[in-house]
């Protein structure tokens, strides 16, 4: 047994949304110089040098990357050896987004109700995806997640019939119609497999892997590879403008499912990736 | 491709006429801001004949909600939104003399016509560059709907605010432009 206090908790992730939000991932900008290089429009290289020199505008004086300083979801591995004490889990995470978004100077832009609109004022609550695994440690994730972004996202149910191919195609759509909307290049997060809920939860979490990472096994990652070669054929660019880097990266997560279904997610992240992971 | 062309605010029909998708502009003067919520409340006021808070005649429209100021600053970081938010919105303006809209993403059709009749255009900034775009607005003013928080109607001023033409009066998309000139066959 290990206690962890959730003041700790609170204080942790106060830090990671400012972090998140002010200071970009190292696996992002290598990303994005590779990109700049790769890049034939010169339009284009000019779109992804601006994003670097704004990367760096924001780890140097400390501000927010993007004014979208998103929608705080927290992605909690508890060990289940671990006891918490002091408080509610939920509450101390919200507590910590509050006071993150608040000393951050950071935007609040939830609204209470998706019909009346009104801003809460505090970017909370977070969503709140919480894992019971094996251990006494506490990891926890933090992705500021945009708007823009996050609206030209899709899922599908499609048949087994329509196979790989089917994903392929569904993957690829999703990306051409969303065109410059979703602040390309963007990362794209596919969930395949699992139920309706279950591939569009695969396809968040498929984002949080490191940006251009593939998965262990071989015939995701062949798909992640075709994806990515396929999507950046639709001469997007960056920021729609036309040019060969769409997408910095395609990442698959897959999971058993069931004999009638293929279900498929695509959830579109845009270049301005903000997470960050504590283990306590 | 490299030249800038120098815009200052308010515009008339023959500068925004001349622009043609691709130009790359500095802009310097006024900007007005709105995104969703204080779009919804502009046109609601003009179906009801209320005047608004600034005369959109001349005047350039900026798809943004910034974050809170750092002290001594006048704005946090600053970029667009995505525009096609504010499509259905957009043509009562234009309509009403606004010579053009900040943003980013696609328009449209609707959008589109109303810019060619009415002579706007629309300018994308680069999105995601919200903490560079920021060192270009010099002052900002809370005009209206100041309730609304990071939605409501800035007036900020700026000093070469970076953007490019997507759309002009003629009907040049730069997004499509841009597109067929680097799209491969699969």
């Amino acid at each position: 047994m290990r206690r962890i206090n959730t003041e700790q908790i609170r204080d942790t992730v106060e830090k990671l949304c400012i972090d998140a939000n002010y200071n970009l991932g190292d696996d992002l900008i290598t990303s994005l110089r590779s990109a700049l290089e790769k890049e034939e429009s010169p339009l284009g290289k000019e779109v992804i040098t601006q994003l670097l020199d704004n990367a760096e505008i924001g780890r140097k004086e400390q501000v927010p990357v993007c004014q979208d300083t998103g929608f705080a979801i927290i992605f909690i591995e508890l060990g289940q050896e671990v006891v918490l004490t002091g408080g509610d889990l939920r509450e101390a995470i919200n507590e910590g987004i509050k006071r993150g978004y608040k000393n951050g100077l950071l935007r609040k832009s939830i609204v209470k109700n998706p019909l009346d609109r009104i801003n809460t004022g505090d970017n909370t609550p977070a969503v709140i995806h919480t894992d019971i695994v094996p251990g006494d440690k506490l990891k926890i994730t933090f992705d500021a997640k945009g708007g823009g972004c996050e609206n030209m996202s899709r899922s599908a149910m499609l048949t087994p019939a329509q196979g790989r191919e089917g994903v392929i195609n569904f993957v690829v759509e999703t990306v051409k119609s969303a065109g410059a909307n979703p602040c390309p290049p963007i990362i794209v997060g596919v969930g395949i497999g699992g139920t309706f809920d279950y591939s569009t939860l695969l396809a968040k979490k498929a984002i949080l892997r490191p940006v251009g990472s593939n998965n262990n096994d071989k015939t995701i990652a062949d798909l992640e590879i075709e994806l990515l070669e396929k999507i950046n054929r639709l001469g997007i660019g960056p920021q729609g403008l036309g040019g060969r880097i769409t997408a910095l990266a395609v990442q698959v997560e897959a999971f058993p499912c069931h004999i009638a279904s293929l279900p498929v997610a695509v959830n579109i992240e845009c270049h301005s990736h903000r997470t960050k992971t504590v283990v306590i | 491709m490299t030249e800038y062309i120098d815009l200052k605010t308010p515009l008339n029909d023959s500068t925004i006429e001349k622009l043609k998708a691709g130009d790359k502009v500095r802009i310097s003067g006024v900007l007005y801001t709105a995104r969703d919520a204080a779009h919804k409340r502009l046109i609601e006021m003009i179906e009801s004949g209320k005047d608004l808070p600034f005369d959109v005649k001349g005047q350039l429209l900026y798809y943004v909600g910034p974050t809170p100021a750092k002290p001594g600053q006048v704005i946090g970081s600053a970029g667009p939104t995505t525009s096609y938010r504010m499509d259905t919105y957009t043509p009562t303006l234009i309509k009403m003399g606004l010579k053009g809209t900040i943003g980013k993403g696609g328009r449209s059709n609707e959008v589109l016509e109303a810019m060619k009749r009415y002579k706007a255009v629309y300018f994308a900034a680069v999105g995601g560059a919200a903490a560079l775009i920021a060192k270009t607005i010099k002052r900002v003013e809370i005009i209206a709907f100041e309730d609304l928080g990071t939605e409501a109607i800035r007036k900020m001023e700026v000093e070469s605010f970076p953007a490019i033409v997507v759309n002009d009066t003629k009907g040049g998309d730069l997004y499509n432009i841009g597109r067929e000139k680097y799209k491969m066959p699969y």
